[in-house]
């Protein structure tokens, strides 16, 4: 696909500020758009920090590179529309409005943790958000995000669920049935997939076959199909609300490619982030393509604020970092017998079922 | 000044080499610049920098091995440490959590106390094992029926007073029994003990069943009178009557195999010998060493090994294989005016034969006249497991045949 | 009492819950207008539509997955697989979504959804469809899973099952389908985490679940007409939860346990049970535990030989006068 190695060919003629979702953005808006990315950035920026220190276990899935995405399609969610995502989930976690604390606080595996230090970097929820995690296998989120549309439309709410994937995702059977699904029983459903370009440490030409893009292939389930470029705020704002215009007002889904980059491996043991692609690459996106950086340049170009206003906001959200990663590190580890919490609903509620008959097993 | 630590580069990674600096002292860095490479357990890896500043000193020289968390150089101006947590983010390592006590599963009811081991190798069941710790029994006086001789729980007595009839009349568990100041209390040696677990064993568990045969002993009673007479004037010692019914015992045995054989609780076992055990009478009761192959030898063969496993048993000079593996019993209480009576098995044995005294006695004879007969009564205890009536009852017409006509057992 | 079969009274639990709840809905593979694969759905699509019973094309990871998901919405959503045997082209969903996503949501999250259908062998369909992944389900924590012998107690379970907040599995059987029973007329409900004792004994227990009660029970009447052993049949019905004071209850009575289980034996649901009577009761035990499980081959096909590798009354019959 000519898009991955050439500049060139994401420049879209429409400039999208334009859209009819954009025109009427404030400047409050559009500074809190940047603020949004940064805090992204600069939380796992700090993650990074304390899990090369070996204060944190597992993995780590940086979404560093990608944060136009969550921002952008987050920025038009509803009281009605739902966000699902796989693995690399910090970013669509604090998009959503999830506090930096206990974000940081779950990394570190802390009770104060958004997961109570049970579900770890790959496991953030906030269902008071509408946000229904951070889910590890590799597409087994697919269906989820279908099964969150079909509530919706059962309840008759107008609203939609934005389940997101990356381009590794596309190939399992699980998106595949659940386009099947979706497009069968019109839910409204956007399968949004951050194409980073990489699946796991293999290259996208050596791992998904397709005609021009990966979206396309929904053409087969007689879904709608768009691509974006996700270095573009704008952009990716304008294409996500005319898929959730579809959701809304036709109760159809769509499958929304966003063409995006990570500038860190696949996860932070991916011993060779640097191998399978060139530092060269690596250097042009984020000199180039870096949708923090661009957005700034528009911003300061569009008068909305200065360099010295950026600069101020860095700080700003450098303290709310370094905070949260103190209140993590202060935070007290789960207590043992929380283990056997959070397994049964009936046993956490202490219903005549939840102590009916034994639940537990062990000595 | 904060330090800039060994970096963790993979989820395994414990220490890294450090391969080589790309910055040196004095030199400015930025979040992101790559600051040395490391090679770890996976692979060389680029290590940037998570703070910005100046490169104040370098602390690991290349080709130092550093564990994960110590530091490699130290950073002027660093301004991501965070305020509050900043001796933490300085120390080189994160403090490491108590380690927690890992919980009991919930809604556990407590465990029972574990019943004491009672020390008995008795093979037995769990609840065997609780019932006789309960009641104060000897898992070892304890004959198991189950499964492979385990002994269950029906096999373990309602009390220790209660195990007089059931359980071992020996052993360890006691049995109340009158006794006042004048009464002798004597111990139970281990001969006394053997007997009655043994004895006790066979009459509660083998189905025995009895014949009876009155046999003319008077053709016996003139060979022996005759070849004793002529072992008088040569010298060599007398023939007992017991001599002549050992013989023709084992010589009947090994025509009827039934009677010399085993109950292997899921087979027969036949043996191809007669190994007779004899009840030979001790001062504190009854030993039974084995005659073997029986029927092979001669009258005054058997006669000889019976006198020397007499002599030595009640000189308590028997060794102990000389008590094993005999196939069928024979004991005579003839010698003390015992006219008749039945033994018990002596197990595995499948027969045991018991011998009255020869005594005068007014028979019918063959022309229907009244005469003076010498009769000898002979018994056999069966085990119906392994001998039928019909089959105990052939081995006994055989061994009556013989002793009748005595003469062949000279031969 | 009116003779119900097992299907019938599945078919009712399933329109009273409709009836109760309208976030019920009953999802699956021709369950609508065919009528169901084996007929448990039959007339509920003619009785409420579209919107409450609905077929789904032959997709098992995709709609159950979806069924996940709406119950994380507060849907309660009754899954049918066509056979259990299917749900390993679910497992990721079952087992790591609706299992898991529990506990790793620190508990902000629950899945109130049913996954039913039969899961059996011994209708020569082959090894591809005959299995019994109880003993998988009961492995996940997180995770419920019954097996009902009857119609009294698959009618009584699946109510329960579809008013739990958990996710819950009830592995029905083919072979009980058309059998009848006793079924009381109105509502009822079972609790899980309850066994039942299906026949009273003295001499030694019989312990199952699924279809191997009724094998069991019939057992016990040979060892009873035959071996003058009374035999008491013990049908645990819920898997996870398990009642475990009722299996403690009835070994301290019998002393002798034979576990019988169409389950395979190896990390089987009988071995769980056989752990469990170690743990719980073992001075208790006049005979060591035995098992009468499938026998350790996947399902066989030719006719003549898939009736001995499932549980028989005579395998059951020989193994009790093995430790009596």
């Amino acid at each position: 696909m000519p898009a991955v190695t050439e500049d060139e060919a994401y420049v879209d003629p429409a400039d999208y500020s334009r859209a009819e979702v954009n025109a009427p953005l404030t400047a409050e808006q559009k500074t809190g758009f940047y603020r949004e990315m940064l805090r992204i950035r600069r939380f796992e920026q700090v993650a990074l920090k304390y899990y090369n220190q070996g204060a944190m276990g597992g993995f780590l899935h940086l979404y560093i590179g990608q944060e136009a995405v969550a921002v952008g399609t987050v920025s038009l969610l509803g009281k009605d529309d739902h966000v699902i995502t796989a693995y690399r989930d910090h970013g669509h976690a604090l998009a959503v409005g999830m506090g930096m604390n206990e974000c940081m606080a779950e990394l570190f595996g802390k009770a104060t943790g958004c997961s109570r230090g049970k579900g770890g970097s790959m496991h953030f929820f906030a269902p008071d958000k509408n946000y229904w995690g951070g889910h590890g296998i590799v597409g087994g989120q697919t269906p989820l995000g279908l099964g969150l549309a079909y509530a919706l439309k059962y309840k008759g709410a107008k609203g939609c669920a934005l389940c997101y994937l990356g381009d590794g995702a596309v190939n399992q059977g699980a998106y595949h049935e659940s386009l099947n699904l979706a497009a069968l029983w019109k839910l409204p459903v956007i399968y949004i997939i951050e194409n980073n370009k990489y699946s796991m440490g293999t290259t996208i030409d050596r791992s998904s076959a397709m005609r021009n893009c990966l979206a396309e292939r929904a053409d087969g389930y007689g879904i709608v199909w768009d691509i974006a470029n996700g270095e573009d705020l704008y952009e990716v704002r304008a294409k996500t609300a005319n898929a959730m215009r579809r959701a809304h007002e036709e109760s159809l889904p769509t499958v929304l490619e966003v063409d995006t980059y990570r500038y860190y491996g696949h996860s932070v043991a991916d011993a060779n982030a640097k191998k399978y692609r060139s530092a060269d690459e690596i250097e042009r996106y984020k000199n180039h393509h870096d949708p923090i950086r661009l957005w700034k340049k528009r911003m300061v170009e569009e008068g909305v604020f200065t360099e010295t206003d950026a600069e101020a906001i860095d700080e700003e959200v450098k303290a709310e970092t370094n905070a949260a990663a103190a209140f993590a590190l202060e935070s007290e580890a789960p207590a043992p017998e929380t283990i056997f919490e959070d397994v049964y609903w009936e046993v956490d509620n202490n219903t005549e079922a939840g102590s009916t008959g034994r639940h537990f097993f062990g000595d | 000044m904060t330090p800039i630590t060994m970096p963790k580069l993979s989820d395994t990674m414990l220490e890294g080499t450090l391969i080589k600096w790309h910055k040196k002292p004095g030199d400015k860095i930025s979040i992101g610049d790559v600051i040395a490479e490391v090679e770890t357990d996976k692979a060389t890896m680029e290590m940037e920098a998570f703070d910005e500043g100046v490169i104040a000193d370098i602390v690991v020289k290349e080709g130092g091995v550093v564990k994960v968390g110590e530091p490699i150089a130290m950073l002027d101006g660093g301004t991501s440490a965070p305020k509050k947590a900043a001796p933490a983010a300085a120390a080189p390592a994160p403090k490491a959590p108590a380690a927690p006590t890992v919980p009991g599963v919930p809604a556990t009811p407590k465990p029972k106390p574990a019943v004491a081991a009672d020390g008995s190798r008795a093979k037995a069941s769990p609840l065997a094992k609780k019932l006789a710790l309960e009641r104060g029994i000897d898992l070892s006086a304890i004959q198991g029926t189950g499964p492979g001789g385990r002994i269950v729980a029906s096999d373990v007595p309602q009390s220790a007073a209660a195990a007089r009839p059931a359980a071992s009349a020996a052993a360890a568990a006691r049995i109340d029994v009158p006794f006042s100041g004048s009464d002798k209390k004597i111990p139970l040696s281990g001969m006394r003990r053997t007997i009655a677990e043994r004895l006790l064993a066979s009459k509660t568990q083998i189905p025995h069943f009895y014949l009876a045969m009155e046999i003319d002993a008077g053709p016996l009673s003139r060979l022996r009178k005759e070849v004793n007479s002529a072992s008088e004037a040569s010298g060599t010692p007398k023939i007992t009557v017991n001599d002549f019914v050992l013989l023709a015992a084992a010589r009947a045995a090994a025509q009827h195999p039934k009677v010399n054989s085993a109950f292997a609780g899921d087979s027969v076992v036949e043996y191809s010998g007669v190994h007779l055990s004899v009840a030979i009478s001790v001062e504190d009761g009854l030993v039974t060493p084995v005659v073997r192959e029986a029927q092979n030898l001669s009258l005054r063969g058997i006669s000889a090994a019976v006198k020397d496993l007499a002599t030595r048993a009640r000189g308590k000079k028997l060794k102990p294989e000389e008590y094993a593996g005999g196939t069928l019993t024979v004991s005579n209480l003839g010698a003390y005016g015992v006219d008749s009576f039945y033994a018990i098995i002596n197990p595995p044995q499948a027969a045991i034969l018991a011998v009255g005294a020869i005594v005068k006695k007014p028979v019918v004879d063959s022309q229907d006249r009244i005469v003076v007969g010498h009769r000898m009564s002979i018994s056999l205890s069966g085990d119906h497991r392994v001998v039928d009536g019909a089959a105990g009852a052939e081995f006994l017409a055989t061994l009556r045949k013989t002793l009748e006509s005595p003469a062949a057992l000279l031969l | 009492m009116p003779l119900t079969t097992y299907r019938k009274a599945l078919n009712d639990a399933l329109a009273e819950e409709i009836l109760r709840d309208e976030n019920v809905v009953i999802i699956g593979e021709e369950v609508a207008q065919y009528n169901g694969a084996y007929k448990v759905t039959e007339g509920l699509w003619e009785r409420f539509g579209d919107k409450r019973v609905v077929d789904t094309p032959i997709s098992e990871a995709g709609f159950i997955g979806m069924g996940i998901g709406a119950s994380m919405l507060g849907i309660r959503p009754v899954m049918e697989l066509m056979f259990w045997s299917f749900a390993y082209v679910a497992w990721d969903q079952i087992i790591n979504n609706a299992g898991q996503v529990r506990y790793m949501s620190g508990g902000l999250i629950n899945c109130p959804i049913v996954i039913r259908g039969p899961a059996n062998g011994g209708t020569n369909v082959g090894a591809t469809h005959s299995h019994t992944p109880e003993n998988f389900i009961a492995n996940t924590p997180g995770l419920k899973v019954v097996c009902p012998a009857t119609a009294y107690d698959a009618k009584g379970l699946m109510k329960t099952a579809i008013r739990d907040n958990d996710p819950v599995c009830v592995m029905e059987n083919t072979l009980l389908y058309g059998e009848s029973w006793e079924v009381p007329e109105g509502e009822y409900l079972i609790p899980l985490g309850v066994a039942d004792t299906k026949r009273e004994g003295t001499d030694v227990s019989l312990i199952a679940h699924g279809r191997a009660v009724i094998t069991a029970l019939k057992a016990a009447e040979i060892l009873a007409a035959e071996h003058g052993i009374h035999a008491e049949v013990l049908d645990l019905r819920s898997i996870r939860p398990l009642d475990e004071e009722a299996i403690v209850r009835t070994v301290s009575k019998t002393h002798r346990a034979v576990l019988v289980d169409e389950n395979k034996p190896f990390c089987g649901v009988s071995a769980q049970i056989s752990a469990t009577i170690m743990e719980k009761c073992f001075d208790e035990l006049d005979a060591p535990v035995q098992r009468v499980c499938a026998l350790d081959a996947p399902a066989i096909y030719a006719p003549a030989l898939e009736p001995i590798q499932l549980p028989t009354a005579e395998r059951i019959v020989a193994k009790v006068l093995q430790i009596s």
